[in-house]
């Protein structure tokens, strides 16, 4: 296992593997009466959010709290940072506090990749999403919820995405989802096709281990799962597309749509959802759709993380020869 | 005056000779000439060039000192072999009177280590809105001959057409920062394959490439000369190719970073690497080699953008852009273009010496290494191979991509009008 998570991309296919395998034994847990393993017993986990969240800074502090850490929880506003202190300044501030791993959200691409491999701090470094680059516990997670509900929760343990087929929809020029679901999907053996209008696909795509569609409705058909992602309203002042309605029209998810789908292919959304935008109402409560699900399974995911790259190397919960049966 | 006998040097790589420098001028060529009590530099085996001259420098004062000042940075020139730098107008105050220009040009005689020509501002504070006094600057005890918005693209196609019109009563030049600023917002890095990896704001090269193609139309309109600072793509290559087969009066250049290095290397999303504009890939940096050697692009210009560490020394996106190169210039493009049989020791004088004295009207420099002429010279030894240390550079800052790459060739004389301003690799 690696000492950091920067980036989905620096994940092989049986780490990653490893980390669902890890989150299933995780999962377990949360359906105990008491939510909680000793494992990180004394250790002090920081999540340093210089951006705002709340999901995805709630469900790390919440594997963390399972997982018996102690949790120090830095938001940048208010802080010394909106005092002009530096990432480096504040990083080094953590380190002589003695935290054993950082989780860092922050604005700018590459962030987390500079505290981790510039020698200011030496603790673990977690991504929990840095600008438009990466976020590779999302993209676990994901990974994690097509797993379960494509292949089936015990069936999946040990198992890949191979041969899945997942469209991801939107604005993915802009989304560290879409990029870090991409790598991740690839290397567990899917085949992604990214579906948007032209001005919201990069430039230098064609190198990605993917297809690109700019016609969403003939990719349904061939979709086991398909990821809509968040469009920024404020994205239409800069001209991506001319209006809302209009992207709704071509890009939106709605029922019509969803039942060119195969019946047994689900809709995934990181949240916050836009109703009525990129997804319809209707789609969102459908038990196709599984963002609440995404949510729960967020929570494992991170705990297998932090467990496993906080040095646990043994079974966290489950002994290895369980885990070989269930296969 | 003190005489000096550079003994068997390659004139502009050409034939050994020796060359005695008398006062502030050369009084002889020759070879076998008599030491005659003059100082004798035994030069056998180096190349003897006219002293460098760049035509793109932030020497940061006034106004940042922390990064740089005009003592600092004419002593890291005279370290990298140049006696003349033009320095660009992005100071505070902006250098958009005659009175700022008048104070640089005055710090620069005051240092003895380089002629500094500043460079006024084409508009008032850099806004790209209305015209600086271009007249006042270029009558000012400075004689300003370049002006540029240089950080900033006058992007209003009337302002610079204004500007161009306006220059052509005394000769000047606009040198353009070609950056369309609509394309370029956000923009962090070079936009391809690795911006879209990085998840980085994508500068794609049509921002660059798009207001060059303007402005050698607006030029060759009034009937006027521009100069485009720091090409960066095989783009603009090919239109500065097309405008000068058409005949209209464009110059251009190109840093010895945009010869070298790619965006590859943001990968490692170290800010040494940001830079305006920004590194581009392996099919630019080619083309702009082979332009610089055919003479499409006409010299070479440091872009020498001297930022304080802590400037660097945090996240890509909070880090400033721009990396020093004085000190590095002439190694850079020994190994780019001399080592790739690109150019040749003549051609560099003209790249490096020649062509940037003429574009800026720099008098005195730029001269050949002729009897009569006046005594700027630079001797190189390109045997020499070593590792880059930053710690030893005269500039105040350390921004440079190369700590710890081995780079060839180090300037081991500069001579100012006959003085030594640096001797045996040390400051005089």
């Amino acid at each position: 296992m690696m000492r950091h998570l920067i980036s989905a991309a620096d994940l092989t296919r049986d780490d990653a593997v490893l980390i669902l395998d890890t989150a299933e034994e995780m999962a377990r847990v949360a359906d105990r009466p008491i939510k909680k393993l000793p494992t990180l017993r004394g250790r002090t986990i920081c999540n340093l959010f210089f951006e705002d969240s709340t999901r995805t800074r709630i469900s790390f502090e919440a594997a963390e709290k399972r997982l018996s850490a102690d949790v120090i929880n830095f938001a940048a506003k208010g802080s010394s940072v909106s005092k002009g202190e530096s990432l480096k300044d504040t990083a080094q501030t953590l380190e002589a506090m003695g935290v054993d791993a950082v989780v860092i959200r922050h604005g700018a691409s590459g962030a987390p990749y500079r505290l981790a491999n510039s020698g200011w701090i030496d603790a673990p470094v977690i991504n929990a999403g840095d600008g438009t680059h990466q976020h590779p516990t999302q993209a676990l997670l994901d990974a994690f919820t097509m797993r379960r509900r494509l292949i089936g929760r015990d069936a999946g343990l040990g198992q890949d995405l191979a041969g899945k087929r997942v469209t991801i929809v939107g604005d993915v020029l802009h989304s560290r989802v879409a990029r870090s679901n991409v790598d991740l999907l690839h290397t567990l053996g899917a085949e992604v096709t990214l579906v948007a209008p032209p001005t919201l696909v990069p430039v230098g795509v064609g190198t990605w281990p993917c297809e690109v569609s700019y016609d969403l409705d003939s990719t349904l058909p061939k979709s086991d799962a398909v990821m809509m992602l968040r469009v920024q309203r404020e994205r239409m002042n800069a001209a991506f597309f001319p209006t809302e309605r209009e992207y709704s029209r071509r890009y939106g998810l709605d029922a019509d749509r969803m039942a060119k789908m195969p019946e047994h292919a689900i809709v995934m959304h990181p949240g916050p959802m836009v109703r009525g935008m990129e997804i319809t109402a209707e789609v969102a409560d459908s038990d196709r759709c599984t963002v609440v699900e995404q949510v729960a399974n967020g929570v494992s995911i991170r705990m297998a993380v932090l467990y496993l790259l906080l040095g646990g190397n043994e079974p966290a919960v489950t002994n290895p020869s369980s885990r070989t049966e269930e296969k | 005056m003190s005489k000096i006998l550079i003994r068997g040097a390659k004139v502009l790589g050409g034939e050994a000779q020796d060359v005695l420098i008398d006062g502030e001028t050369i009084a002889r060529v020759g070879t076998g000439l008599p030491a005659d009590g003059a100082t004798v530099v035994e030069a056998e085996g180096r190349i003897l060039l006219p002293g460098l001259v760049d035509l793109h420098t932030h020497l940061r004062e006034p106004g940042r000192e922390d990064s740089e000042t005009v003592l600092t940075g004419t002593r890291a020139a005279a370290g990298g072999g140049y006696t003349a730098v033009f320095a660009m107008a992005n100071t505070f105050p902006v250098a958009d009177t005659a009175g700022v220009v008048e104070q640089v040009y005055r710090l620069g005689k005051e240092s003895g280590y380089c002629d500094v020509q500043p460079i006024g501002a084409v508009t008032v504070g850099l806004e790209g809105k209305k015209l600086a006094e271009l007249g006042a600057m270029h009558e000012s005890a400075a004689g300003v001959t370049v002006f540029s918005d240089d950080g900033k693209c006058v992007d209003d196609a009337v302002i610079m057409r204004r500007a161009l019109e306006y220059v052509k009563a005394f000769g000047g030049v606009v040198a353009q920062h070609a950056q369309e600023p609509r394309l370029t917002e956000g923009a962090q890095m070079n936009e391809g394959i690795v911006s879209a990896e990085l998840g980085l704001g994508g500068w794609p090269a049509v921002a660059e490439e798009s207001i060059i193609a303007r402005d050698v139309l607006l030029a060759e309109h009034v009937g006027s000369r521009v100069h485009i600072c720091h090409l960066s793509t095989a783009g603009s290559v090919e239109i500065v190719r097309w405008a000068k087969s058409r005949g209209i009066d464009v110059t251009a250049e190109v840093t010895p970073h945009h010869l070298l290095l790619t965006d590859e290397l943001v990968r490692t999303y170290n800010p040494v690497y940001k830079v305006n504009p920004p590194l581009r890939t392996e099919r630019d940096v080619m083309a702009l080699r082979e332009a610089l050697a055919d003479g499409t692009i006409d010299i070479v210009a440091t872009d020498h953008a001297p930022h304080p560490h802590e400037d660097k020394d945090c996240e890509w996106a909070a880090a400033a852009m721009g990396m020093v190169g004085l000190e590095t210039a002439l190694s850079v493009v020994q190994h780019t273009m001399v080592e790739t049989g690109l150019l040749d020791w003549a051609g560099v004088a003209d790249r490096m010496s020649f062509k940037p004295a003429k574009i800026g009207r720099a008098t005195g420099h730029g001269r050949p290494v002729s009897e009569g002429e006046p005594a700027n010279l630079t001797l190189v030894d390109p045997a020499y191979r070593g590792a880059v240390d930053p710690a030893t550079f005269a500039s105040r800052s350390r921004n440079t991509p190369y700590e710890g790459r081995e780079l060839p060739g180090r300037v081991t004389h500069t001579f100012l009008r006959g003085r030594a301003t640096l001797m045996d690799g040390k400051l005089a």
